[in-house]
């Protein structure tokens, strides 16, 4: 049973993952970062890995990439920066990111490398389902990591169940078609939420994209196993001297 | 004219493969966000296009609006001057000054038809957000165009004429403030209103459909020049065509009726910038390797960590770190041959063509008609040069290089 498995087992609601970037906001704020978290409630944590163009991201995001980048980030630097992680990092951890940077890196080796440490599963949201099932998907597979498919309010029933069978780990429901950290209309939301849990999925379900605080987090959780943050986040430790203290206080908030 | 028929190998040259696959490059990388728009376009365009009233009108607004066919003008002097017979594919006459307009018409009338009330768009030097902007008043609909800062600095008279036709011209901060920041712009905002909007990419780049979609609109290029020059000089092959390359819209309309008649030799021009190997270059064949950008997979100039390299030139059309899936094939399979042109020769060729006769082209074009020095014609050969568009927007820079002089 890998992280993912064990902790969707252990724990049907309420799951909060987190996004952030690697290398931001300070180069060697990773593993800090990401032991905040992990020390003050994050279930999962969802490490970006910093792309000069990602298009799916609001202005927020995207400044946090481009913020990692200028300070030097680079994969072959995440890795290394991750080589000893599980010695202090017990939580299911993902990697998320644009396809180019990772297909530079090499798809396989990126693959190898994430599983050798490991990580648990892999997010790609601009690699595509048709993609993944001719070429990826089985490299995926050979090196035992999870992929993630995205699915929105604008995805047809058919075509979730599809995501839905190829995904493992977890499905992730974007809130509402947007970029990340966008205004959403809840009840919107809740519409296609009770949709989505009439619907039997084979994943647990968690909702990102416009989850910012404790009542936009619970008020998902009622209808989905949990819920990811990423922009909030971002911005509580954008000018932060103190991750440690700032993450708590982020994380108290939420879920205090 | 009417060829839906679609390849199930590794396409063809004319169209790609169902999943949008000319040879390697191609494809739709694109989040899930953005999948039922891509789908519902891919479903309908060829249906819509060549569908008999949607033919008909936008037949007729080429013809009555645009100003179509566009001459196809025996450049003498030029000729004289390279020692062969150049003939020049006046896009720079439609209405709106560039050959922009043959795709803008072409997916507005089919943004209607697919119910959508806002348009929006990219533009780099402007001329794709002018014919965007121009086709939404002609039909009264919202238009909204994604412009990086640098570049309305730049084409400022393009940033009136837009504003002057009712468009919302939104400056692009990120990045280097030029057209491939403006497209990811674009692309946030079909993101955020995915029910009512079409996106007009102006080059034959993105996910499929559209660079096939967009090369389609724009082979009304290379149709008419088979049939001009057959009037002309009795054949409709050329030797050579050639056209300059940015994403590289005005190439592959040009190319396309040619692509099959491998007599036919194709040259796509780049825009070097200060040089190639200067860092300040557009140059994506020399430049860039196989990756993802703006939703397909083609040629990128990027770092060795796949990481967006910010390009250079002087004209903001060519100013683009891609290229189309189709002409990275055409590169990558050798049936064009891709040359570049600097901006100083760029300038030059401007200079050159409004002395020798009489018409000032775009920077973009230039590029191509640079070109020509790197060629070796002989007397005989017939050489197509697309001159894509017209320099009006250009002359702030071309002021400031007289006064260099």
């Amino acid at each position: 049973m890998n992280r993912l498995e064990e902790l969707f087992t252990r724990k049907k609601n309420n799951i909060l993952n987190v996004y952030c970037t690697a290398g931001f906001p300070q180069l060697n704020n990773t593993i800090e970062v990401m032991k905040a978290l992990q020390d003050n409630g994050a279930d999962i944590i969802e490490l970006g890995m910093p792309y000069s163009d990602p298009l799916a991201d609001g202005p927020v995001i995207q400044s946090s990439n481009i913020k990692a980048l200028q300070n030097g980030m680079t994969m072959q630097l995440l890795f290394e920066q991750l080589r000893d992680f599980r010695k202090e990092i017990y939580v299911p951890v993902i990697l998320m990111g644009n396809i180019n940077p990772v297909l530079q890196f090499g798809f396989e080796n990126f693959c190898k490398q994430a599983a050798s440490l490991p990580i648990d599963g892999i997010i790609l949201p601009d690699l595509p389902e048709y993609e993944f099932e001719n070429e990826y998907g089985s490299v995926i597979k050979k090196y035992g990591l999870d992929f993630i498919f995205l699915i929105t309010p604008e995805t047809s029933e058919e075509r979730i169940k599809k995501l839905d069978a190829l995904s493992t780990g977890f499905l992730y429901a974007v809130s509402s078609s947007s970029t990340t950290g966008n205004k959403k209309d809840f009840n919107a939301v809740e519409k296609y939420l009770q949709k989505i849990n009439s619907m039997q999925l084979k994943n647990p379900v968690l909702v990102g994209f416009g989850i910012k605080d404790k009542s936009s987090f619970q008020s998902v959780c009622k209808y989905a196993n949990g819920a990811i943050i990423g922009t909030a986040y971002i911005k509580a430790i954008e000018y932060s001297n103190n991750i440690q203290a700032d993450t708590k206080a982020f994380l108290d908030a939420i879920l205090n | 004219m009417l060829n839906i028929s679609i390849p199930n190998n590794k396409g063809s040259y004319k169209q790609p493969n169902i999943f949008g696959y000319y040879g390697n490059f191609g494809g739709a990388y694109i989040p899930e966000m953005l999948h039922r728009n891509v789908e519902e376009l891919r479903n309908n365009y060829l249906k819509i296009m060549y569908d008999e009233a949607f033919q008909k009108e936008f037949q007729y607004l080429l013809h009555d609006y645009a100003g179509r066919p566009t001459p196809l003008f025996y450049a003498e002097r030029l000729s004289n001057q390279f020692n062969t017979k150049i003939y020049l594919k006046r896009e720079d006459l439609n209405h709106t000054g560039a050959h922009k307009i043959n795709n803008a018409i072409g997916q507005v009338l089919l943004a209607q038809r697919l119910g959508k009330k806002r348009i929006i768009a990219e533009t780099g030097a402007g001329q794709h957000g002018v014919a965007t902007a121009t086709v939404c008043a002609l039909k009264g609909i919202e238009c909204i165009v994604y412009m990086g800062v640098k570049d309305m600095e730049r084409q400022q008279p393009n940033v009136a004429r837009m504003k002057m036709l009712g468009a919302a011209v939104i400056p692009a901060t990120s990045g280097s403030q030029t057209l491939k920041d403006a497209t990811n712009e674009a692309i946030r905002d079909w993101i955020n209103n995915p029910n009512d909007t079409h996106y007009v990419i102006g080059s034959v780049v993105g996910p499929h459909p559209y660079p096939d979609m967009v090369t389609r609109f724009q082979s009304i290029i290379s149709e008419e020049i088979k049939i001009q020059l057959k009037e002309k000089i009795g054949t409709e092959l050329p030797n050579y065509v050639m056209a300059c390359v940015g994403g590289g819209s005005n190439a592959a309309g040009a190319f396309y009726h040619f692509l099959d008649d491998l007599s036919v030799q194709l040259i796509a021009v780049e825009a070097a910038g200060c040089g190639i190997n200067s860092g300040m270059s557009a140059a994506t064949t020399q430049l860039g390797k196989p990756g993802v950008l703006h939703g397909s997979k083609s040629l990128v100039m990027q770092t060795i960590d796949g990481q967006v390299t910010e390009p250079h030139s002087i004209s903001a059309g060519l100013d683009y770190p891609g290229i189309g899936p189709l002409h990275a094939h055409l590169y990558e399979s050798g049936r064009a041959k891709f040359l570049s042109a600097t901006d100083d020769e760029a300038l030059k060729a401007s200079f050159n063509l409004a002395k020798m006769e009489g018409i000032i082209p775009a920077l973009e074009t230039a590029h191509a008609l640079a070109a020509l020095h790197q060629m070796k014609f002989t007397k005989d050969d017939v050489v197509v040069v697309c001159l894509s568009g017209r320099g009006d927007k250009d002359m702030a820079t071309y002021m400031k290089t007289m006064d260099e002089l």
